[in-house]
């Protein structure tokens, strides 16, 4: 019969330079580390995603004070924020199939039930796959839209940008553009987050006569109501941003959704 | 009782880490831009100094020589994230501005320095009083410079305006070089000046004395 304590005596009372006690050591060490890390990092999960989930609707809140009356608006509504609705990327319609607060957008896009693989060629974003489903955010006054948010994402240089794209009624003009969450290289691609650059996009038509989605970030100098001047020495962060923009807003994203607003309204 | 007290007070000035052993300066560099960030980033790194200190030392009887380095780090890594993972959940705002530099508290040299030279061969007590006064001496050096260089840079402490800039109607005209790295390197040099002007004791003995050349004969 082993005891316990007179094992671990045994052990300790092992020299150091002794090859079992190395092992022992070196996995004990290990092994309570690991314990610890792992612990304290499951335990402050909530509290750290509570606090990515304030910083998100900080900088919606963000933008809906760069739109210009939009506050005006909400208090004439007596509403405190817009209104969610779940949307169907693939007809366009709205959805009562999830609720937006029990839709996981990470675990549908990775999920082959809930996610589509985009054809390669019109993989522009570079995102690989995308969710059958999107929140949208809206804001109607007696059944007639008067701002619409759409949640995009893409490639950047190094990271996954995410943002919130505003579109005014026509839903052919851009009214804001907000970076929500970005890791590009700090000092260069991170100044997507500059506000100067996101007003940029304001009023910039997002789509031509024929109806094609023609917005784009250029080198240089922007001419014409459909491109934005890309951010110097971060050609591939902005470039990023307008693929994004044109990936969602066309057929593969929200395109199906907004021609159906379009033609239909709400 | 008097050597506890003296073990906890040296490093602050007389055997400072930062100014006297040079330890640690890179994160000194990177977070005092502003004195929230540097006060947040020595509380972190003293916590991390006491704990690694006392852990290391509880066990240090029983350290093999051959890995030692290599549990050391074990440990201070892993009390880094948990450090780390307790700042992104509870000032999340502050985390993010400190960045990566909290997770380069495992490359500080002072946390392993004084893991090796001191917590490895000493009791737990006196090993949590030296990582107790090797932080706060650390902590001391990056609160001067983030107070200079808030103070120069911004004109204001803590985020509160204390000298009016001349954009919001002030006299005071920020100076934008105190922002950036470079700066960073000049107020610890004037720092370590200074001491060493008072302290002359601290002052190196040249590695190597300069020749006279022909020409300044």
């Amino acid at each position: 019969m082993l005891n316990p304590i007179a094992a671990w005596r045994g052990f300790l009372a092992r020299p150091n330079d002794d090859r079992v006690k190395v092992f022992g050591v070196a996995f004990l060490v290990a092994l309570t580390s690991a314990i610890l890390v792992s612990a304290s990092s499951v335990m402050l999960k909530p509290l750290q995603e509570a606090n990515l989930e304030a910083e998100r609707a900080a900088r919606m809140e963000a933008m809906l004070d760069t739109l210009p009356g939009m506050r005006d608006v909400l208090a004439e509504i007596g509403a405190e924020a817009l209104e969610t609705r779940m949307v169907d990327l693939a007809t366009g319609s709205f959805t009562t199939d999830v609720t937006p607060d029990a839709f996981d957008l990470a675990a549908a896009t990775s999920d082959p039930e809930l996610s589509v693989a985009i054809p390669p060629d019109e993989d522009i974003a570079g995102l690989g796959r995308r969710a059958n489903f999107a929140p949208v955010h809206l804001l109607e006054r007696d059944g007639e839209l008067l701002v619409v948010v759409l949640p995009v994402s893409g490639k950047g240089y190094q990271s996954t940008i995410r943002a919130m794209v505003a579109l005014n009624a026509d839903l052919k003009t851009i009214s804001a553009l907000t970076i929500t969450e970005q890791a590009e290289t700090p000092g260069l691609g991170a100044r997507v987050e500059d506000p100067d650059w996101l007003s940029l996009w304001s009023d910039k038509e997002i789509v031509d006569e024929t109806g094609r989605i023609v917005i784009s970030v250029v080198r240089g100098q922007a001419t014409g109501p459909h491109e934005v001047d890309g951010i110097s020495g971060a050609t591939m962060t902005s470039n990023g941003v307008g693929n994004m923009l044109r990936f969602w807003l066309g057929e593969q994203g929200f395109g199906p959704f907004l021609d159906r607003l379009r033609t239909e309204g709400l | 009782m008097a050597s506890s007290w003296n073990r906890l007070v040296s490093p602050l000035i007389a055997n400072n880490p930062v100014t006297l052993q040079i330890l640690g300066i890179c994160s000194a560099l990177a977070v005092t831009t502003s004195l929230q960030t540097a006060l947040v980033m020595s509380a972190a790194l003293t916590c991390v100094l006491v704990m690694s200190s006392a852990v290391i030392s509880l066990i240090r009887n029983h350290i093999p020589n051959v890995i030692r380095l290599i549990v050391q780090i074990v440990v201070i890594a892993s009390l880094v994230v948990v450090i780390d993972e307790v700042l992104k959940a509870f000032v999340y705002e502050i985390s993010r501005q400190l960045s990566i530099f909290v997770g380069l508290i495992v490359t500080n040299c002072l946390v392993l320095g004084r893991a090796e030279a001191f917590a490895m061969h000493n009791p737990v007590w006196p090993s949590i009083l030296d990582g107790l006064g090797n932080g706060l001496g650390y902590s001391l050096v990056l609160i001067v410079v983030g107070i200079v260089r808030e103070l120069l840079g911004q004109g204001s402490l803590l985020g509160i305006t204390v000298l009016t800039p001349t954009s919001e109607g002030g006299w005071f005209e920020p100076i934008g070089l105190m922002q950036l790295a470079p700066s960073g390197f000049f107020v610890i040099a004037i720092l370590i000046w200074a001491i060493r002007s008072v302290r002359v004791e601290q002052t190196e003995v040249p590695d190597f004395a300069l020749t006279q050349t022909e020409a300044h004969r």
